[in-house]
């Protein structure tokens, strides 16, 4: 274990440059998040994942952000085990009839204001799976989506892409800002200077 | 003594291949039933069916030899002899074909349904549909009695990123007296949208079950496809698919050792594993232009070539994890405190893993030495050479250690099949008739077993069977007598699939 510890200490870490917020992700936040939401959460977002049916792909490429190469937690984004924690709901999957209730439950168990974020072709309108007698539809037909992330599933780069634009959103000021928020420079974000 | 399936009488199904079908009488339905409760064969699937009129299908498998024999009954009644009552691991699938089709198994021990939790607008969905009750009766769990006993109830929506499902706890203090899944969440309809699909959307669909075993149920799906259309894939495309297929087991193992240390608090393992783990899904991405290689496989062949830098690309990626693995192996062995709680956690008994036909990992833990690679077999993997590691301590530790050793297998195989390639093309054209096949493909979880018939062009009935289905019963009997605390552990040492159960 020695060894393996210390050259961690030793070798650069592999962490990788974030990509930039996606163009289409930050004009679909322009139409959603107001000022208030926006003073509130601040930088820093808890996430709370809800698979609604998925596959289990985009659990897999989620996972995938927590990893040394694209570590969310470096932007102050991170996932948080109860929904009453979390800021925004990261939800994948066509809705399935079994998980419609349980998915409504868990948007009214986290606390306003709060944002949801639809992961996957199938959060969009239930993909493949739609018109199934047990599938619903996409995310937004159960409850409001203020961002899509497209991808079967989408990689982990995108996903990035869509959290990192939430976050800009987040931090940029309400008059219109959303435009300026590239300008707070996804490339040197304060949280990855620790 | 002759073997099993030359002793089952019944009428041979002409275009089933490449194993038989036989249309048996309900007597011998049932005498199939005794012999794999008495130990004579394994459960390999049982599944409904209404393209051709009510009917089940069980398929059943001889260990020593790998023959496999579909016997298939016809209900007209609406009604079948139940082989759960005589043998349990056929119960929650029998549960399902009654939720799915209405059919009713005849002395099941069990009534309740399964997957059907009440919320469709459709009763039987695949069989005689008709509009749901409006309120249906209330789900009971079996009882559990006893002083000083107290109920946890888990899910659907669980604590990680991680897919649902309902466990019910019930415990004496920190020890679990019985668990209890109820599963179906993720229930997508797969079966009723494959019905009258095209095959390539039915393929579509078999690549989205579950989706860490894309390319295994890619496999599956097209070995059954190309069995009822009797054509062979070329010898390239058998190859570029066992490649696929040991780099969805390598990124699969590799992640989930990681997890595994990680849900005991030892992060350092779940780091460095993630790592080997993204090299893959980066190679895999690099040469197929996807990272979890879905739509990769398809019927008749794959879908996209090798180029000569893809094996180099791979090449690299198999020695950075070769060099990196073996000392975090090292690291898990040496490090007491992980072992103290994997060691001894979570044992499935040795006689639970046959008698449920335990694939994968968690069969070969407990001394269940199959994997359908070897056993019926299929290309190319005749030609490649390999073993099977497996243990007997059947612990959460020896899950991880078989685990760890079919990553060194798995290493070894990308390394011949690089060697090995064979040039020429990469797919056959389909050839549209009418026909039905089955189709194994091994999952890194186990096998994924493929049934389809086909009529024209489109598909009339296709059944895919997660290895999934007979490993979370034992998860259910391994929890027993541990500490609830340790039941991540045991979960995620099996990691069932949710999505490739509840189709």
């Amino acid at each position: 274990m020695r060894r393996t510890l210390f050259e961690s200490l030793t070798h650069g870490p592999l962490t990788e440059a974030p990509p930039r917020p996606d163009d289409a992700a930050l004009a679909e936040l322009a139409a959603r998040v107001d000022r208030a939401a926006r003073l509130r959460l601040g930088r820093s977002l808890a996430i709370r994942e809800v698979d609604a049916g998925s596959c289990n792909g985009c659990e897999l490429e989620i996972h995938a952000l927590n990893n040394a190469f694209y570590d969310l937690e470096r932007f102050g984004l991170r996932f948080v085990a109860s929904p009453r924690h979390a800021d925004v709901l990261l939800v994948t999957g066509p809705v399935t009839r079994n998980m419609r209730e349980a998915l409504e439950r868990t948007y009214r168990a986290t606390p306003d204001p709060k944002w949801v974020v639809a992961v996957g072709d199938c959060a969009a309108n239930g993909g493949i799976f739609a018109g199934s007698y047990a599938v619903v539809g996409g995310t937004s037909d159960v409850i409001p989506v203020d961002l899509h992330i497209a991808g079967c599933p989408p990689s982990p780069t995108k996903l990035l892409q869509g959290l990192i634009a939430l976050l800009e959103s987040a931090a940029a000021p309400a008059n219109g800002g959303i435009s300026h928020g590239g300008s707070s420079a996804p490339e040197s974000p304060p949280s990855s200077q620790r | 003594m002759p073997a099993l399936h030359e002793m089952i009488e019944g009428k041979r199904v002409e275009d089933h291949r490449p194993w038989p079908r036989l249309v048996v009488s309900a007597e011998v339905w049932s005498s199939v039933a005794a012999e794999i409760a008495a130990g004579h064969a394994t459960l390999y699937g049982l599944w409904g069916d209404a393209s051709a009129g009510p009917a089940v299908h069980m398929a059943i498998v001889e260990e020593l030899n790998g023959e496999i024999t579909v016997v298939s009954l016809d209900c007209p009644s609406g009604q079948f002899p139940s082989v759960g009552a005589l043998h349990p691991p056929a119960i929650r699938l029998e549960r399902a074909i009654a939720s799915l089709y209405g059919f009713e198994p005849v002395g099941a021990p069990d009534g309740r349904p399964w997957l059907d939790l009440g919320f469709w607008e459709l009763q039987h969905p695949l069989g005689a549909a008709a509009k749901a009750p409006s309120a249906a009766a209330p789900y009971v769990f079996l009882p559990t009695e006893g002083e000083g006993l107290h109920q946890i109830p888990v899910g659907p929506v669980h604590a990680g990123i991680i897919e649902p499902g309902h466990f019910r706890f019930t415990a004496n203090g920190e020890t679990v007296a019985r668990l209890e899944q109820r599963l179906g969440y993720v229930h997508k309809g797969i079966e009723r949208l494959m019905t009258g699909a095209s095959i390539d959307k039915a393929a579509r669909l078999a690549a989205r079950t579950s989706g860490d075993s894309t390319v295994a149920y890619g496999i599956a799906f097209a070995r059954a496809v190309e069995a009822a259309m009797v054509i062979e894939a070329p010898p390239r495309a058998h190859y570029l698919r066992a490649l696929m297929a040991e780099l969805e087991r390598l990124a699969n193992h590799f992640g989930d050792i990681g997890a595994i240390c990680n849900d005991a608090s030892f992060a350092l393992m779940h780091a460095h594993c993630a790592i080997l783990r993204e090299y893959i899904l980066r190679a895999a991405d690099a040469c197929f232009g996807h990272r979890l290689m879905m739509d990769k496989v398809i019927p008749g062949g794959v879908a996209i070539d090798l180029a000569p830098a893809g094996a180099e690309i791979l090449r690299n990626a198999i020695r950075q994890c070769g060099q990196r693995f073996p000392r975090l192996v090292e690291l898990y062995d040496n490090t007491a405190s992980l072992q103290d709680r994997t060691a001894t956690t979570g044992i499935v008994s040795a006689a639970f893993a046959l008698q449920f036909g335990a694939a994968g990992f968690i069969g070969r833990a407990s001394g269940r030495n199959f994997d359908s690679r070897k056993t019926p077999g299929y290309a190319p993997y005749d030609q490649l050479s390999f073993t099977v590691p497996t243990l007997t301590g059947g612990d959460v530790n020896a899950r991880v250690w078989v685990r760890i050793r079919e990553v060194e297998q798995s290493l070894r195989l990308v390394e011949q099949i690089l060697e090995r390639l064979p040039a020429g093309p990469i797919a056959t054209a389909l050839r549209h008739r009418d026909g039905e096949g089955l189709g194994l493909a091994e999952a890194f979880r186990g096998d994924v077993l493929a049934w389809i018939r086909i009529t024209g062009d489109r598909v009339a009935r296709c059944h895919l069977r997660d290895p999934s289905w007979f490993q979370w019963p034992l998860l259910e009997a391994c929890i027993e007598g541990n500490i609830v605390a340790d039941f991540p552990l045991c979960n995620k040492s099996f990691n069932c699939s949710y999505s490739g159960h509840d189709l």
